[in-house]
């Protein structure tokens, strides 16, 4: 009897050691040079656009803090930071983001940059949309012609700005056109490039990821500049209190530089093929 | 469509300069997916010798349930780590999101169920054929799995290799718990992943094709170590 006792301890013991090994390995591959390091939750807008890549090492390089850059959309940015997976979120949809720090997630909104929204189609214009200045007309007609129009579909900031463009445009359901000239990816920015573009669809982007898109085919900017289609972007530090882990004051170095006369410049200065992508707004 | 012309170029010029950005992504890929196939060997290829070895009630809906895993979507095993490894989960203190470790532990998940299930079934077809043997010498059941292991280790092999190449080629789950972070988290296929959705068609797919000389490079290594092992144990 002893034997067998025994030696199920044994068994057991081998079991929790191999356990024990395993959680070891993760941690062992987890656990990197002690750097200073943020979590920073953003969108695809930023990162595919280049700019984040081009600003950040000059954060780095005067402050000793590294920046990993978590690129999702606004939604998905939001929902992590309020996780504690992230010390500080830079999204562009005000009103989430305003919600984001009233219920308490965040310590304080701060104006970053702003760029624009486009709508972009093929050059062929079949909803003859490209004579409109203004984006709530332009919306309109086409879902008049229903003519494709690609949508984001992921409660990202663009999704969520390109919704309250269809509210304005009265008399459109694109709820109900879903699936026939109202097409919903449920994917970041660049996929649903892809997308429109092969689809010879309308589609509502940030300017920022547009110029830098490589796959544009015969697609251009057909509705652009008007004040419907400002998208402002804003910097919010995870609130420590409710989440202890989130280093705030790293996080708080960083928001300081990005709205501070380095950043902005830094912003300021991000140009692809000559054109200055967003325009530094902090105050 | 230039882009097929400009991706192979691109990969052929990826390769041969050894960009160090490529050659940072492609040792993270290894890193990641070697320690989760190991890993899941380890635990995948036991497990499927006991049930191959051992009678017991309920076995086959294991086996059933076994081989059900083996059709888990990547990114849902990547949702479910995300939830245990995120600050806001049970195993939040480990600090592992957006990490390697995170990764290895998304595809260790991932990849378990199929080298067992695989695993099982090679050695079941040995099992069969020891079967008479192990009875009439009374074989415990602990010497059985430690035979069939080390009788079967050149198919298992290629159970790893199955295994392998499920993990290398998945971003579900290594894009959501380790976030495509730049010199961080950034392995070949959220590279591809990325490269496609900046539009810039010919790089993703040169990513890809840079994948394929890896994946066929790792499969050659095996089959000469495989067949100089073989040579060796019949001199």
């Amino acid at each position: 009897m002893a034997t067998i006792g025994s030696r199920m301890m044994m068994a057991r013991g081998r079991i929790a050691f191999c356990i024990a090994m395993v959680i070891l390995a993760f941690c062992a591959a987890g656990a990197r040079a002690a750097e200073e390091f943020i979590i920073l939750q953003s969108t695809t807008s930023t990162q595919n656009s280049g700019l984040l890549d081009a600003i950040l090492p000059d954060f780095t390089k005067s402050t000793g803090i590294e920046v990993r850059v978590v690129a999702v959309g606004t939604g998905q940015a939001i929902k992590n930071a309020r996780n504690g997976d992230g010390d500080v979120l830079l999204v562009h949809s005000r009103a989430a983001e305003e919600a984001f720090v009233a219920q308490g997630w965040g310590v304080e909104r701060h104006d970053v940059m702003y760029n624009d929204f486009v709508i972009v189609g093929p050059a062929s214009d079949p909803a003859g949309i490209a004579p409109f200045n203004g984006a709530i007309a332009a919306m309109f007609w086409i879902a008049k012609a229903k003519a494709p129009f690609v949508s984001r579909g992921d409660d990202s900031g663009t999704h969520k700005a390109e919704l309250r463009l269809w509210a304005l445009a009265s008399g459109v359901d694109v709820k109900a056109a879903s699936g026939s000239w109202y097409r919903e990816t449920g994917s970041g920015m660049g996929a649903t490039l892809n997308i429109g573009v092969a689809m010879g669809a309308y589609v509502l982007t940030d300017r920022a990821t547009w110029i830098a898109f490589k796959n544009k085919s015969d697609s251009k900017i057909m509705v652009e500049g008007d004040p419907n289609l400002f998208n402002p972007y804003g910097v919010i530090l995870v609130n420590p209190a409710r989440h202890p882990r989130v280093k705030a004051e790293a996080g708080h170095t960083f928001i300081d530089w990005l709205t501070g006369p380095e950043g902005q410049a830094a912003i300021g200065a991000f140009k692809i093929d000559g054109k200055q992508l967003f325009f530094p707004n902090a105050k | 469509m230039q882009d097929f012309a400009d991706a192979f170029r691109l990969a052929f010029a990826l390769l041969v300069q050894l960009d160090p950005n490529l050659v940072e992504i492609v040792a993270l890929s290894l890193q990641v997916t070697l320690s989760a196939v190991a890993l899941a060997c380890a635990i995948g290829f036991p497990a499927g010798a006991a049930l191959a070895a051992a009678k017991f009630p309920g076995r086959g809906a294991v086996i059933v349930i076994l081989n059900t895993m083996m059709s888990l979507p990547p990114v849902v095993i990547g949702l479910l780590v995300y939830m245990l490894v995120s600050n806001a989960g049970p195993l939040g203190f480990m600090q592992l999101l957006y990490t390697p470790g995170a990764m290895i532990m998304a595809q260790t998940i991932l990849v378990t169920p199929l080298v067992a299930a695989l695993g099982r079934q090679v050695l079941a077809d040995f099992h069969d054929e020891y079967d008479e043997t192990f009875r009439s010498m009374a074989v415990p059941w602990r010497k059985q799995v430690a035979a069939l292991l080390w009788d079967a280790r050149y198919s298992l092999l290629t159970v790893a290799l199955a295994g392998f190449g499920r993990a290398v080629a998945e971003v579900g789950a290594v894009i959501i718990v380790g976030g495509n972070i730049a010199h961080v988290t950034r392995v070949m296929t959220t590279a591809i992943a990325l490269e496609t959705s900046r539009g810039d068609l010919a790089l993703a797919l040169a990513l890809g094709i840079v994948l394929l000389v890896v994946a066929v490079t790792i499969n050659a290594a095996v089959m000469v170590l495989r067949a100089s092992a073989q040579r060796l144990a019949y001199v």
